[in-house]
């Protein structure tokens, strides 16, 4: 029996705005297996990045189940869903977003500080996971000493040092150039393969879309096409 | 350095100016509130010094109950003998004294005055009234007859040195208590109370016109530093005889004026002090707000990587702590420096020298240098930093996630 790392069960969501009822998901249904590498892509307002919000535990749906790592996560509190985050999901975003404050090995130190980790531990898994990601020599830096690529990798190595079951991605590309881009994704590949860890991409790009095992397909809030794409177009 | 610690204090340093500038506001409250207190306390020190030293003393040994009853008839017995031991004890100044009451006239005129029968050879040592003499002498012999009295009574009775004043009343065993004394001195102490009213005689002259033989009303010692007071006060109590009822008095019963005249002020004082602490509590109010808002998606951020609100109000309480005590620490180097300072050279002003000698006080204060005199005004800006923060801070509670991060 295969194991699934996220399922969701008749999820639809609605947001209010001024009183009018924005219909964002409508009946989604979908199995996410371990170590799965999947791309959520479609037009702006298709609901991908409602979507990943729910899965990730940062909103929650109207109506419907969703289980992450075996959580129900729509039944879950604000602690729950914290600690769900906090422990099994690791996110990555369009704007990098690291803790300008931070260097590129304390802001991989933060999460596991979160998680209660010894300094000891959190110091030589920092280093060990900023290594694998090519960045060994940049530990000291601050984001902006940094260029896009380099800082979407430490962004990467923060998603992946709490060892989660899944990662979310939301547009991971969209802010780099092509080159820049394709090393990033060889490196989640990478990730994805030697972690074991479940990949879910929103994207518009065309490049992720290639890399990726599966390509689910979203319009107006719906599942419109499911795509199973075996290793995947490039990785 | 812990991660959290690390990550508010480069938080700080986001915006340096606005946080020197919030930091300079904190140390100038704290530096003003150091200086003011150290005065303020240096000033009632002075205060009740001069206070004490005019005429009350420092501690007093009385029958116990005279003090709330002053009858004739409760007395110190063998008083001489008692503040001699009290003396060879080691305290530095102690004299004996009787009171009684009498008509005093001169002329056609009479007033009612008290009477007080002083140690002349140790009246000095616990009153300043001695050396205020307007005009003649002070006394010199124990036993002599003769007299000094305040000057506004002097006027009063149109009395002046060398004149007789009569004196009438009644001794301690209910006898007619008469004599009629020359005036040798006047002065004039600096309280109107006294120089209107009190009339010294020699102690042996007294004793013997009030019939009270070798008895007095109080023991007054005085000389010593008013913080130690309290041990001087158990020191000599565990001199006194047993069986005389006799109690050793210290100066908030002896005059409990002055002590409620320095809380008045110092809850009139403090009223001013945390009007510029909360001044100030909103200026870093301001700031956290402001901190807040514009990291707001950075929160946002932290929300989604598994940071509890709890955690985040946390790192801006840590900021607000920082922020405090760098003020604080600038604001009591600053403040203790001028304490100091004014502790060891005093504080005065062009004229003040010549004011306050009309009152026979000190032309200087000198700041009073202890813990609580320094750290009472920061900790309460501290604390007020602190409770401004929590406002902030709680706001994060509110957050969610989604919102957060789009924030812009």
């Amino acid at each position: 029996m295969t194991e699934h790392t996220v399922i969701l069960r008749n999820v639809s969501k609605v947001y209010r705005q001024n009183a009018v009822a924005v219909q964002a998901l409508t009946d989604i249904n979908l199995e996410i297996p371990r170590k799965d590498f999947l791309c959520l892509s479609g037009p702006s307002g298709s609901g991908k990045s409602t979507l990943l919000n729910l899965i990730g535990g940062l909103d929650k749906p109207t109506t419907g189940e969703i289980t992450v790592a075996g959580e129900r996560v729509d039944q879950l509190g604000k602690g729950g869903l914290a600690r769900l985050r906090l422990h099994k999901i690791g996110f990555v975003f369009q704007a990098y977003n690291l803790i300008p404050v931070l260097t590129a090995r304390e802001n991989v130190e933060f999460v596991m500080q979160l998680q209660g980790r010894s300094p000891a531990e959190r110091g030589a898994k920092a280093r060990e996971i900023l290594q694998e990601v090519g960045l060994e020599g940049l530990e000291g830096r601050r984001p902006g000493e940094l260029s896009g690529g380099q800082q979407q990798r430490v962004a990467v190595a923060r998603a992946i040092v709490s060892e989660p079951s899944l990662v979310l991605a939301d547009e991971p590309t969209a802010n780099l150039d092509s080159k820049t881009a394709e090393n990033l994704m060889q490196l989640l590949v990478h990730m994805n393969k030697e972690h074991h860890v479940t990949f879910i991409f929103s994207t518009h790009d065309r490049l992720v879309m290639d890399f990726s095992r599966r390509l689910i397909k979203l319009h107006d809030g719906r599942i419109v096409d499911d795509e199973k794409r075996g290793a995947g177009a490039v990785g | 350095m812990n991660v959290t610690l690390r990550f508010a204090w480069r938080n700080l340093w986001r915006h340096a100016r606005r946080t020197w500038l919030t930091a300079s506001a904190i140390a100038f409250s704290a530096a003003l509130l150091v200086f003011m207190i150290t005065l303020q306390l240096g000033a009632y020190d002075m205060m009740i010094d001069t206070s004490l030293r005019v005429y009350t003393g420092q501690l007093q040994v009385q029958r116990s109950g005279y003090l709330d009853k002053p009858q004739m008839r409760s007395t110190v017995p063998e008083a001489a003998a008692l503040a001699a031991e009290l003396r060879a004890a080691g305290f530095p100044a102690v004299a004996a004294r009787a009171q009684g009451f009498a008509l005093a006239s001169s002329g056609s005129r009479s007033y009612g005055v008290p009477v007080s029968g002083v140690e002349p050879k140790y009246e000095p040592l616990v009153s300043t009234i001695p050396k205020r003499l307007a005009q003649g002498r002070y006394l010199r012999e124990a036993d002599a007859y003769e007299a000094v009295i305040g000057a506004t009574l002097a006027r009063n009775l149109k009395i002046k040195v060398g004149d007789e004043l009569t004196l009438l009343g009644s001794g301690r065993d209910g006898s007619v208590a008469a004599t009629i004394v020359p005036v040798v001195g006047i002065f004039d102490s600096g309280n109107p109370e006294l120089d209107r009213h009190l009339v010294q005689l020699p102690l042996a002259a007294f004793q013997e016109v009030f019939s009270m033989g070798s008895d007095a009303h109080a023991i007054v010692l005085s000389g010593m530093e008013l913080r130690e007071l309290p041990k001087a006060a158990t020191r000599a109590r565990a001199l006194l005889p047993a069986d005389r009822e006799l109690v050793v008095l210290e100066w908030q019963e002896l005059l409990p004026g002055i002590e409620q005249a320095i809380e008045a002020d110092m809850v009139q004082n403090w009223f001013t002090y945390i009007i510029l602490i909360i001044v100030v509590t909103f200026s870093i109010l301001n700031t956290f707000l402001m901190s807040v808002l514009e990291r707001t998606r950075e929160f946002g951020v932290m929300l989604a990587l598994g940071a509890t609100p709890y955690r985040i109000g946390s790192l801006v309480m840590v900021e607000s702590v920082l922020l405090a005590l760098l003020g604080l620490g600038i604001g009591l180097v600053v403040g203790g420096g001028l304490a100091v300072y004014f502790h060891l050279e005093g504080f005065t002003f062009p004229g003040m020298a010549e004011l306050y000698a009309q009152f026979g006080l000190p032309g200087r204060i000198h700041a009073k240098l202890s813990f609580n005199a320094i750290a009472v005004g920061p900790a309460v800006i501290f604390l007020f930093t602190v409770v401004a923060a929590l406002y902030p801070a709680l706001r994060i509670r509110r957050l969610a996630p989604v919102e957060a991060m789009h924030a812009v």
